[in-house]
């Protein structure tokens, strides 16, 4: 599951990319034991999961399709608007509020996709941001349905029922809830990214000009590719609401669309783990640095923005895949 | 009618201060290849030092000096970061760099003068109403769509007419060649960087005299700024002035008839004259894409 192009890599007598998976997944099961040793909390550690989730969404379009969208927060923000507007009014269970923003995500994702499926590079950059802008503003603005400025409240998660047993959603309990929605996530990017569809999304990347000249109709396949992203997106945006009990505008601000772009480039846009790594990294930064020095952290945000630029343009994961196998 | 002329006015202000960032904008994007996000926080930079200058040197001192003293930082920042950038391809470096530089900025200027907005006094010989009837027509609203005409017409002249605007124009067609003729490309770009960063100055110093100052009045600047180098068409400094006028005044007559909406019609407009121009009105196809 490292993406469509490395398969066949060796480390020892197992395949690398198993035992890679093998270890992070153990290691995301165990989080609940390990992130308080090490000075976490579990909350902390469904937060990184939950932007884990919307940068490898986005990294689908990002990294895999060579589409640069700055506006992934429209998507998220949707999410959580979908699943906080459900719960208020619509609905008791986590689940069906986790998929009405899923699905909120992904419709808004298919409708816009439409619009700029055919822009490229700098154009697509800046009509993607522009768009989730208007999303910002009507959730800013539509009080009565969103909050407004404010933000959603209202709403809290609500207990699972397994048949007769209830399960309240504690902190540990949640990040479980997240960490299957994070693992359906994942396999169907794995699976997308590894059929015929996803290689079409890497050869659009590669040469789009060859591509089209090969009758692929470029214009379609960014169509899904957005789409995907959306939905994707639109799933952790659920769980982030979900989270926090609670949805702003401020998750649908350009920022936010800029916060997801810095985790996936972070970790590695070529690597399909590599938004988890960024997440990671991204998300731990800002929960320390916030705490100690609350009036300065984004200045150690921006900062961290031009290094990685600057010295790391392939990532975390590119970084150390040179290192280990120089090309 | 007085209150729809009202916002008209109010509008065109607004798309002045639109079409004056969105064509500094609009030039470092052409010869530097760059999508600065961080131009909102360059406007807001001139706006403080206007600020700061303004009890020692004056109103009109400041005009010139806060535009100046940015396009100098300007030049350090191309020359430090903005430079390294120009070999890569992929916009998503560029747009990273000057976000991280953005929100350095607006921390930075939090830090200085503090989160609060505070007033910035203009000289009261422009500050009454020039009309009656026509209230909002004060002489400073005036002064503003003039300053940024002359400058709108300084710049385009300057590119038409001096031989380093010449330079600047062949630069954006073909950096290759140009550089092969000989002429110092880094300095040009750099100069290139300058010049759109002092215009972001120039239109900060002039907002602080309509807006209360305050460290994120860039932010929404700078997505109306975009919205009007895409509907004005990319690559297009007419286009650039263009659709900042279009949208502020666009804006600007929405406010009178429904307010709630005035945010977000700029938004509308790109995305239908997208569907209708998707290189935007005066864009060209092929260029960067």
């Amino acid at each position: 599951m490292s993406g469509p192009v490395r398969t066949t890599e060796r480390l020892g007598w197992l395949p690398a990319p198993v035992l890679a998976n093998v270890v992070i997944w153990a290691m995301l099961v165990a989080v609940p034991w390990w992130l308080p040793q090490v000075g976490g909390y579990t909350a902390l550690g469904s937060r990184i999961l939950i932007y884990a989730l919307g940068a490898m969404a986005l990294n689908v379009l990002l990294g895999f399709t060579g589409m640069m969208s700055f506006g992934q927060a429209a998507y998220f923000g949707l999410g959580g608007y979908g699943a906080g507007l459900a719960l208020v009014h619509l609905t008791h269970s986590s689940w069906l509020a986790v998929l009405a923003g899923t699905a909120l995500g992904g419709l808004a994702a298919l409708i816009i996709g439409a619009l700029v499926n055919n822009s490229r590079g700098i154009y697509f950059a800046m009509i993607t941001v522009a768009i989730g802008q208007i999303f910002y503003f009507v959730a800013e603005r539509w009080d009565a349905v969103t909050g407004g400025q404010d933000g959603l409240t209202g709403f809290s998660r609500q207990p699972l029922h397994f048949g007769s047993i209830t399960v309240p959603l504690d902190d540990t309990a949640f990040y479980y809830f997240v960490l299957f929605f994070f693992a359906v996530g994942a396999a169907i990017i794995a699976i997308l990214l590894n059929s015929p569809l996803g290689h079409t999304f890497v050869a659009i990347r590669e040469n789009r000009r060859r591509a089209t000249f090969l009758g692929i109709h470029v214009g379609r396949y960014v169509w899904t590719s957005f789409a995907v992203a959306g939905l994707l997106g639109g799933l952790a945006g659920a769980l982030n609401a979900l989270q926090n009990n609670f949805i702003s505008p401020e998750n649908l601000y350009w920022v936010e669309s800029g916060n997801f772009v810095i985790i996936a480039v972070l970790g590695g846009m070529r690597s399909f783990w590599g938004p988890l790594v960024g997440a990671i990294i991204f998300i731990g930064i800002q929960s320390y640095v916030s705490s100690l020095l609350p009036t300065n952290w984004e200045t150690v945000i921006g900062v961290l923005f031009i290094i990685i630029v600057l010295f790391f343009p392939s990532g975390v994961l590119g970084f150390i895949r040179r290192r280990v196998r120089p090309a | 009618m007085e209150l729809v002329l009202f916002d008209a006015f109010n509008g065109l202000i607004q798309g002045a201060f639109y079409a004056l960032m969105a064509l500094g904008l609009s030039l470092i994007i052409s010869l530097n290849s760059v999508i600065n996000f961080a131009h909102g926080g360059f406007m807001v930079i001139g706006a403080y030092l206007a600020f700061a200058l303004a009890p020692y040197i004056g109103f009109w001192g400041a005009l010139i000096a806060g535009p100046v003293l940015a396009g100098l930082i300007g030049i350090l920042v191309e020359r430090g970061l903005v430079r390294w950038l120009y070999g890569r391809s992929d916009p998503v470096y560029s747009l990273l760099l000057t976000f991280g530089l953005a929100l350095i900025i607006e921390d930075s200027v939090r830090s200085i003068w503090g989160a609060q907005g505070v007033p910035f006094t203009i000289p009261s010989a422009l500050n009454s109403p020039l009309s009656a009837t026509y209230f909002f027509i004060t002489g400073y609203r005036v002064f503003v769509v003039g300053a940024i005409t002359l400058a709108a017409g300084a710049l385009f002249a300057f590119l038409r007419f001096s031989s380093f605007g010449v330079r600047i124009r062949a630069g954006i067609l073909d950096l290759e060649t140009v550089a092969a003729l000989g002429v110092n490309v880094y300095l040009l770009r750099a100069v290139n960087f300058a010049i759109g960063i002092a215009l972001a100055g120039f239109a900060g110093v002039l907002a602080a005299g309509v807006l209360q100052l305050s460290p994120t009045m860039g932010n929404d600047v700078i997505m109306a700024t975009f919205v009007a180098i895409v509907v004005g068409g990319i690559g297009s400094l007419l286009g650039s002035v263009l659709g900042g006028l279009i949208i502020g005044v666009a804006a600007g007559i929405t406010s009178a008839y429904y307010p709630v909406a005035s945010d977000v019609v700029i938004y509308i407009i790109m995305a239908v004259v997208l569907l209708v121009r998707p290189r935007g009105l005066l864009g060209q196809e092929g260029l960067f894409e």
